[in-house]
């Protein structure tokens, strides 16, 4: 087995070029595992540890550019007030061995419909800049994922970097698991407001084929919101409402029965979820007018 | 391939196969077998090792893709003395059969370095079967305690 091991990004992606094949070890806590028991013997394996230019994050023409090899424990302590509801999410991955390793390019990468990092990206719109010698371009989120554990990716291509704009409202992520550490989610939740466009972000998880935003029950509160003025009033949101918001992003997930949980229960919990997330950051967004005023 | 680690300050050389996780080079090939390998799936943390002062699991890391030190277990004592969290271990009791403790301790020894403020959350990759657990949250306690008044003195 050949060990590829760029020391720049034009290395990496003339290495990748050159070996479609070859499997790229970021974190490596999912391609470890495969590998551990031999689910995959790849021809190659292309280690991204050296290359610099994906360690690090930046603010580059008003959005944040997340360098897919930063760890999840820099997320969390770093951009909180960047990227928060992908930092709330990168707290409940795995354990702190696996936060101090895992990266959000490697929870792409692996594409699985559980993956946490997902909703809270759909949530807040990011797009994933995707790199091969051909050139580079930007894939919303919202389009990356193609089937389990599927993605655009073509095998020349790398992940470079999530790019994100800073949030202008409050985001939420919450996730059902059988304990609160070490679990792959049940179901998933991303919510984001944004009050800049007046609209609403939502990402699903672990209830469909691939992580998938609720398009139709964002667009239903974000107008019910224009039309009860609550934008710019700020008034409470009705409960009925985030209910049947709630009953919305539900009717936007496929889940299916497996040892985790079954369909039943995680359309009941992703509505419940939903109901919570939106109403904790619409709270948010009346505390925040409170305490500009 | 031929890499190099540092392992507990020392350098070592070694010729492996691309594949050989950081805990099969320590156990097979440097006969470090403090790190344990309970489940070799980053489900037990049995095998948590410091990678550059950071705990990870040296069942998810490939040896090749490792250039910071390496800390183990048999790296902690100094001057043929305990650690003060192994030593914390040994007075509280926090263990039964002993097979998940080096890697607990090495949670445990992050945990006070970093002063964390939630020991069980910080401490929740690291399972135990014998269920010590409020034991070993009680050593983690006693080291931090041990660590601040050592602080206070200097
Ligand atoms: C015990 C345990 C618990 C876990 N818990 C969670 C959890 O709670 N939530 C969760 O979401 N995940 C969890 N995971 C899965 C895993 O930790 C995450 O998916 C993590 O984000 C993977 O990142 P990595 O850097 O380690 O990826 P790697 O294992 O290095 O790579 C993963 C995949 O992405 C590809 N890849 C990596 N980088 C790039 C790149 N730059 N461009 C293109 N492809 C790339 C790799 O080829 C591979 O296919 C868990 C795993 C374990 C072992
Ligand atoms: S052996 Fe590494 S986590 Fe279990
Ligand atoms: S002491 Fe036996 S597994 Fe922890």
């Amino acid at each position: 087995m050949d060990f590829l091991a760029p020391t720049s990004w034009a290395e990496a992606l003339e290495c990748k070029a050159a070996h479609p094949d070859a499997v790229a070890i970021a974190g490596g806590t999912d391609v470890m595992v495969e590998l551990n028991f031999d689910h995959r013997r790849p021809p190659a394996l292309l280690d991204l540890n050296r290359v610099p230019e994906l360690a690090d994050w930046a603010l580059d023409d008003g959005r944040v550019r997340l360098g897919a090899g930063v760890p999840y424990v820099r997320v969390i302590s770093e951009l909180g007030h960047l990227l928060p509801g992908l930092a709330m999410a990168a707290r409940t991955v795995g354990s702190p061995q696996i936060r101090n390793r895992g990266t959000v390019g490697g929870n792409l990468g692996a594409a699985s419909p559980a993956g946490d990092s997902h909703p809270a990206l759909l949530a807040a719109f990011a797009s994933v800049e995707i790199g091969s010698v051909r050139g580079t371009r930007e894939v919303p989120v919202a389009e990356f994922f193609t089937g389990v554990k599927r993605s655009v990716l073509e095998p020349d291509e790398l992940i470079s970097a999530v790019l994100v704009t800073p949030p202008s409202g409050p985001q939420q992520f919450s996730k059902i698991g059988t304990r609160n550490a070490m679990v792959i989610a049940v179901s998933a939740f991303g919510f984001a407001l944004h009050p800049d466009t007046r609209t609403v972000g939502t990402g699903i998880g672990s209830a469909a084929p691939t992580p998938r935003p609720a398009p139709e029950a964002a667009a239903f509160l974000a107008g019910e919101l224009e039309a009860a003025g609550l934008w710019s009033s700020r008034g409470a949101l009705p409960a009925t409402l985030a209910t049947e918001f709630g009953r919305r992003v539900r009717d936007a997930a496929a889940p299916i029965d497996d040892v985790r949980g079954s369909a039943a229960y995680r359309s009941h919990a992703l509505s419940v979820m939903a109901r919570r997330t939106a109403t904790w950051a619409w709270d948010a967004y009346r505390d925040e007018n409170r305490s500009a005023a | 391939m031929d890499i190099t680690l540092e392992v507990n300050g020392e350098t070592r050389h070694l010729s492996i196969d691309p594949r050989v996780t950081l805990l099969d080079a320590l156990r097979e090939r440097l006969g470090i077998t403090g790190p344990k390998k309970g489940c070799d799936r980053g489900q037990c943390g049995a095998c948590t090792v410091h990678v550059d002062g950071r705990p990870v699991l040296a069942c998810l890391t490939l040896a090749a893709t490792v250039r910071e030190p390496v800390r183990t277990v048999e790296g902690l004592a100094a001057d043929g003395r305990p650690h003060p969290v192994q030593q914390a271990f040994a007075e509280q009791d926090a263990l039964q059969c002993g097979f998940c403790t080096s890697g607990q301790v090495m949670s445990a020894v992050a945990a006070v370095e970093q002063e964390v403020a939630d020991v069980r959350e910080f401490m929740s990759g690291n399972l135990c079967r014998c269920a010590a657990y409020p034991n070993i949250v009680a050593a983690v306690e006693q080291a931090r305690s041990t660590k601040e008044s050592a602080d206070a003195r200097v």
